[in-house]
């Protein structure tokens, strides 16, 4: 067990009874987190579990679910897929079919879970779930032990940015509360990790179906088991860490309400920004300085990451939505050209050389996407390819017509994350995370993109120096 | 009083925006960004307001989303005719203390037919007072985007809904077909004539709700406190018995008692609870010792199954 898995178990111990702060469930911040699991490790049991024993399910739906009758389980138990699956469609034919969000607390923390299906189009559906979560915990039967399928829910999350893992190895009673059983899954478990990288792991030996180690431990039947529940797990773990960077803020919108006042509204990404503060506006890299942070609740000195403010400048500048603001000394990626990783989300997948819009903090860019490599699961790692299907994850590069401003997505989420969107269907056909900077087209040709009305651009392709060079043109429709 | 009066009047207020905590805080600037970025993409959008709990709510978080500037659109009622009396006094004083640009709609077609929830169903009646007089107003407006105070912990059908939610041209939602929605980008896309539900108190609870309503010092309808008021009891729901317009049945015999209300709508469709919660504080006890659901008293839920589902498919909020 890592050394930071054996600190946040003796913290609740601590602040259980000492901090009277720690009994409201407001005094910390909220912990999002997704449940990942195949069809048959007993996924909507152990969220149902969750719900049932953190009495967050209201009476007037538990008698509605035991009216309905429990095929599920001989414990007077209900069947809990029925108080999961939303929509009646997903009722009748007794799968999930979308991601859902259900809400529960306990003394200590309020929760968000994620619950996503864990059949087909699980990827679309984890990448969504695990794309605001702190932490995902992994379900593996205790009697199956690790499957390729848990391999590849660790793969997935750990690409989507997920550092914290809770390995919940479920049904341990129908293996008789063995040992070995648990310590060679959580080792295996490990080693595989280990190669995905960076991630810290709490493996918890639990039966969600009895309640043994999910609210309430299991002493009697798992006295070799030392470790939190899995509710102590999900209480004691840190929120994903903000961004290392100093200061970013995407401007999202301007606020002229009259000559006097101009504002940019926009939600602080990394870092801080304080009154007096010099900082760049990316990407014209003029300079001003912050003369005031505005809110309702009156002006402040500074904003942290998260905070939704409006700053006013000393001085007037030409900046827009979609422009970054960035501390002096550490100014974002700026170029044409990006390399990034895809999740896919829709049946068409994404085809290299596909035009597309790129929604980005504030922004809606034009893009050109050349697929270069897919992610194979089964095997862990990549392989060139030219088209991804849908569920895929790719790695890509991303072509603008202007210089566009990014962070890594390691370095920082809000500014380092983006969507594709089709202009055919305007659905979103994809999610994206910035890797880095790439080389620019090797061609060495230099493109220059001439927007004009229709009459204008036939006239101009008719001259006959253009129509000789026809082949290298490319003609946008309109938007 | 205006809006910049009001402010000018209140002292303490950074003490005041200490007070939220951390948790609290975190969804106030998410439903900030989020009325922001639509008040940035979008040319024509507009706030349903129904004069409950989480639409006064909403209505604080847009003042602060875009303060000192104006909210920068319309308010909009659904009105069936039915609801509380309290609530529109309560709405017309709000529209006039903050100076708000609040629009009223009531369906034509069922006020000259006299529809009545008493008399024609509650079913035909929120289908023809709330549903279609909703795609009325909207489309009347050009609406493109439309922000209602709808949260996901209220119903198991509301727990896969988007924060932006898109609506085909006549209005419906498509449960099955919904955009994919990562970190906090939002796609609102649309072609013409199609729109967007935008839900920014999408992941507060009913506790956070009461818990910011306290710290904010939001007025609310005097509704939600208990008080000893007349009722009958009706088909095991506790039903308001102020308004002339109730009529009683055979062998209903008016009471009195302590009771409130936990969501407010048309007062003939809305059932009380016994209580004796007088404030904030006791509200907040008595949700979280609760054992019934918030929409529990709700006619219009319990219809048939998956009623809420197929209201919403229809175009309801």
């Amino acid at each position: 067990m890592s050394l930071e898995a054996d600190i946040q178990q003796l913290e609740p111990e601590f602040e259980r009874e000492a901090d009277p702060a720690a009994q409201q469930p407001e005094a910390g911040r909220r912990l999002r987190f997704l449940v990942c699991g195949s069809v048959d490790d007993g996924k909507s049991t152990l969220i149902g579990r969750l719900l049932w024993d953190t009495k967050s399910v209201a009476e007037d739906h538990r008698a509605a679910l035991i009216a309905k009758g429990s095929k599920q389980n001989d414990l007077s138990l209900p069947d809990f897929g029925l108080l999961l699956d939303g929509l009646k469609a997903e009722q009748e034919q007794g799968i999930t079919i979308d991601v859902a969000y259900r809400y529960f607390q306990t003394p200590r923390r309020a929760f968000i879970v994620a619950d996503t299906p864990g059949h087909e189009q699980y990827t679309r559906n984890m990448a969504t779930g695990a794309s605001t979560a702190d932490l995902a915990v992994l379900l593996v039967d205790a009697r199956a032990g690790l499957l390729e399928q848990t391999r590849r829910h660790a793969a997935i999350v750990h690409l989507m940015g997920i550092r914290q893992v809770v390995l919940a190895v479920n049904k341990i009673d129908l293996v008789g509360y063995d040992r070995a059983v648990f310590d060679d899954i959580e080792l295996e478990f490990r080693a595989y990790a280990a190669r995905l990288g960076d991630m810290a792991i709490t493996a918890i030996p639990l039966s969600a179906l009895k309640g043994e180690n999910i609210v309430s431990p299991a002493r009697a039947n798992l006295e070799w088991y030392s470790g939190p529940t899995l509710i102590e797990a999900l209480e004691a773990a840190p929120a994903a860490k903000s961004s290392r960077l100093s200061f970013r803020m995407p401007i999202q919108r301007v606020s002229r309400p009259g000559e006097s006042f101009r504002g940019y509204q926009g939600t602080v990404a990394a870092g801080a920004v304080a009154v007096g503060d010099r900082v760049v506006v990316a990407p014209s890299g003029q300079t001003v300085s912050v003369a005031r942070i505005v809110t309702f609740d009156g002006d402040v000195p500074r904003a942290e990451a998260g905070a939704a403010v409006t700053l006013v400048f000393d001085r007037k500048v030409d900046t827009a939505r979609g422009d970054v603001l960035t501390a002096a000394d550490a100014t974002p990626l700026a170029g044409r050209d990006f390399t990034a990783t895809v999740v896919t989300l829709q049946p068409d997948g994404l085809k290299d050389g596909a035009r597309l819009w790129l929604k980005a903090a504030g922004r809606m860019k034009r893009v050109r996407v050349a697929v270069d490599e897919a992610y194979v699961l089964a095997a862990g790692h990549w392989s060139k390819s030219s088209a991804l299907p849908v569920n895929a994850i790719g790695r890509v590069r991303l072509r603008f017509d202007e210089e566009a401003i990014f962070d890594r997505f390691s370095d920082c989420r809000d500014t380092g994350a983006f969507i594709l969107i089709s202009p055919q269907t305007n659905n979103t056909v994809a999610g994206g995370m910035i890797a880095d900077l790439a080389q620019a087209a090797s061609d060495g040709q230099e493109q220059v993109t001439l927007a004009l009305p229709r009459d204008l651009a036939e006239f101009v392709l008719g001259l006959p120096a253009v129509k000789a060079r026809r082949a290298e043109i490319e003609v946008l429709p309109d938007r | 009083m205006t809006a910049a009066t009001a402010r000018l009047q209140r002292t303490d207020d950074s003490i005041r925006s200490s007070r939220l905590s951390p948790h609290i805080k975190a969804l106030e600037n998410e439903a900030i960004h989020i009325f922001r970025e639509v008040a940035a993409e979008f040319e024509r959008p507009v706030m349903l307001y129904s004069v409950g709990k989480d639409s006064s709510v909403l209505l604080h978080v847009a003042r602060k989303a875009f303060w000192p500037e104006p909210i920068p659109f319309p308010l909009l009622h659904v009105d069936t005719g039915w609801k509380f009396s309290q609530m529109i006094a309560f709405r017309d004083q709000t529209a006039r203390d903050l100076d708000l640009d609040l629009r009223v709609h009531t369906n034509p077609r069922g006020a000259a037919e006299g529809l009545s929830p008493l008399k024609h169903g509650s079913s035909y009646f929120t289908e023809v007072m709330k549903t279609e007089a909703l795609r009325q107003a909207l489309d009347a407006g050009r609406f493109d985007a439309a922000f209602g105070g709808a949260r996901r912990d209220e119903d198991a059908s509301r727990s896969k809904e988007r924060i932006f939610s898109f609506r085909s041209p006549d209005h419906r939602w498509d449960a099955r077909n919904q955009r994919p929605e990562l970190w906090n980008l939002y796609n609102g896309r649309i072609a013409r004539g199609e729109s967007v539900r935008v839900f920014p108190l999408s992941n507060w609870t009913e506790l956070d709700v009461w818990h910011y309503i306290k710290s904010e010092e939001i007025p609310i309808v005097d509704l939600y406190f208990a008080k000893r008021r007349p009722f009958v009891l009706r088909d095991g729901m506790i039903i308001l018995a102020e308004d002339e317009r109730l009529e009683l049945w055979p062998g209903e015999v008016r009471q009195e008692g302590s009771i409130r209300f936990r969501t407010l709508g048309c007062f003939a469709l809305s059932g009380g609870i016994f209580s004796e919660a007088a404030t904030i504080d006791d509200i907040i006890d008595e949700i979280t010792t609760a054992t019934v659901s918030e929409r529990q008293g709700r006619a219009i839920d319990r219809d048939e199954a998956g009623s809420m589902e197929k209201k919403k498919l229809e175009g309801y909020f």
